[in-house]
């Protein structure tokens, strides 16, 4: 395994960030997943080399990272945080990238990095004009423009339009199929729907699940949901709704219906054709408690 | 020495601190050392000691340690306030060299910004001839003592080293400062104002621990004039100077190894 935790915790004074993690990461796409404050940027930080823990191991090819720049020479970061040299060109940015890494041909590397990340119309633009998923963009080319084993991402899908987030993930997967080892993190699940390999939920500071991409999208489409609904007719289209297996239960009030259902998507499909059917205007449909937290909490509970 | 120097990251610093708005700064507190000396220079003869006084004292201990400082955290702390050090950082390039760069680019604007202008300064003053003085003892006659000259020329010089040597040692401590705490221009602006512009000119003991008196101290060396108050000497001062300047750069790459991102914003 590239990247091992053994019993990490890391803690701010009486704030625990991570408590006790273990985990390891091989290669493949591996996918950190939790509400914010769940300690994703605090394990990314240590895994990166710029957080020492509190507590516990962690190796990244059976190395410290912590202190060790000699790790950057195998790993490439994209952080979070939105600060490049803005007053470069995307070129400069990712050529001088490659020259603090030493390598042989740096213009040549960078041209290949840029050329991967599809960037190669805007990077002779200073980086002050990049929309928010270029600089993403530009970001990742530096991050891979040494060719390095493992990448480590921070939120990567922050600020993209769909179009980009997909071609960030079939980057990602690509990466990840030719060995390499890729870390992200994200804080929305549906953002990580088309990508393939293991993911680990955090909650509160804990790993609190980890596996397969397909077996948590099917949960996420499956789980159960509260909608509040208003309608030009609450009892009629209550009466309608009792009758499909997605809905469970049903509450009549004053102010609209409380509708349960046990498949979001099913449900979401079938309020629209029975309304229309039935000649019912919708005036509201409302999932509650729809908190990132509570997805979370439902994953992790099952 | 090579590796510790590397021409990549002085080029983004250089291009990082000249390109930011607060680079017109740079120039601020040279142009009012000009322009107070020329002042002087228009409404007093120069053998009044106020050469000395304007460009040692005030020059060493407010004006050079201010350009020092802007510029000092112009070329680390606004990276790591921005967070774009992560970028420099998450390669194999050592820390030290990051540092010695990054003070090696400070020295030269500093010395660009300060040293020179102490220079112009100096050469429009004509400083260096202290006045003569007049004693008088009850009961004989009056005594002219007369002024001490110093060679104009070698006033000016005196306080250009001082400057120089005053650049190197005030940035290597403003490097420091840059990577120990995000508050650095707070923290520099305190000492200087506390402690290089009060108490090292009012606490005679505290000069041994006042980079603006070793400044005194080198010029002093040189343009041997007294009313520049030098209370050290040329040997203490340059290894004072060394083992400030070393001891500070060492501590800057001890911590900037130790550089740590921050957990997740609230």
């Amino acid at each position: 395994m590239t990247i091992e935790l053994k019993g990490v915790s890391r803690w701010y004074g009486n704030v625990v960030a991570v408590n006790d993690v273990t985990m390891s990461i091989g290669p493949g796409v591996t996918g950190l997943l939790g509400p914010n404050g769940a300690g994703k940027s605090t394990l990314m930080h240590m895994i990166a080399g710029f957080l020492p823990p509190s507590r516990g191991e962690l190796t990244v090819r059976g190395g410290h990272s912590w202190r060790n720049p000699d790790i950057y020479r195998t790993v490439g970061l994209v952080p979070e945080r939105d600060s490049v040299y803005a007053f470069l060109t995307g070129e400069q940015f990712v050529t001088a990238t490659a020259r603090l890494h030493q390598l042989s041909d740096p213009a040549a590397a960078a041209t290949a990095a840029i050329a991967r990340l599809d960037m190669a119309d805007v990077a002779h633009r200073k980086i002050t004009t990049y929309s928010k998923g270029m600089r993403q963009r530009i970001k990742v080319a530096a991050a891979l423009v040494h060719d390095p084993e493992i990448l480590v991402l921070d939120e990567p899908f922050n600020g993209m339009d769909p179009r980009q987030r997909l071609h960030m993930m079939d980057l990602l997967d690509k990466l990840g199929s030719e060995g390499r080892t890729i870390v992200f993190s994200s804080h929305i699940l549906e953002e990580v729907e088309r990508l393939s390999g293991t993911i680990q939920v955090m909650v509160a500071g804990r790993l609190a699940a980890s596996g397969d991409f397909r077996a948590i999208r099917r949960l996420m489409t499956s789980r159960p949901h509260v909608f509040t609904v208003r309608s030009s007719d609450d009892r009629l289209l209550a009466g309608t709704l009792i009758g499909r297996p997605a809905v469970t239960a049903v509450e009549l009030s004053r102010t609209g219906l409380q509708i349960r259902t046990s498949d979001y998507g099913a449900f979401c499909r079938d309020i629209a054709v029975l309304a229309r059917d039935h000649g019912i205007r919708l005036r509201e449909v409302q999932p509650t408690d729809e908190s990132l937290e509570s997805v979370f909490a439902y994953l992790v509970a099952d | 020495m090579l590796s510790l120097f590397n021409p990549t990251v002085a080029w983004i610093t250089t291009r990082a601190t000249l390109g930011r708005k607060r680079a017109l700064l740079f120039a601020i507190p040279a142009v009012v050392l000009i322009v107070v000396t020329v002042a002087l220079r228009a409404s007093r003869p120069p053998s009044r000691p106020w050469p000395s006084h304007v460009l040692g004292t005030f020059g060493f201990s407010v004006l050079l340690p201010l350009t020092a400082l802007i510029i000092g955290c112009s070329v680390l702390g606004a990276e790591i306030d921005d967070g774009s050090i992560i970028h420099l950082l998450a390669t194999p390039v050592r820390r030290s060299s990051v540092i010695m760069t990054k003070f090696a680019v400070a020295t030269v604007l500093t010395m660009i910004f300060a040293a020179v202008p102490e220079l112009i300064a100096a050469l429009i003053s004509g400083g260096g001839d202290t006045a003569p003085v007049i004693k008088i003892t009850p009961g004989s006659p009056p005594v002219v003592i007369p002024g001490t000259a110093v060679n104009s020329t070698d006033f000016a010089i005196g306080l250009f080293v001082g400057a120089l040597v005053g650049a190197v040692i005030y940035n290597a401590i403003f490097v420091m400062v840059s990577a120990a705490t995000t508050r650095a221009i707070a923290v520099g602006l305190l000492y200087v104002l506390v402690w290089e512009a009060l108490l090292s000119n009012f606490v005679s003991g505290a000069r041994l621990l006042s980079v603006s008196h070793y400044c005194l101290g080198i010029a002093n060396g040189i343009a041997h004039d007294v009313s520049l108050g030098a209370g050290l000497t040329v040997l203490t001062s340059v290894v004072m100077g060394a083992v400030v300047t070393v001891a500070a750069l060492a501590l800057a790459v001890n911590l900037l190894s130790s550089f740590t991102l921050k957990g997740e914003p609230a």
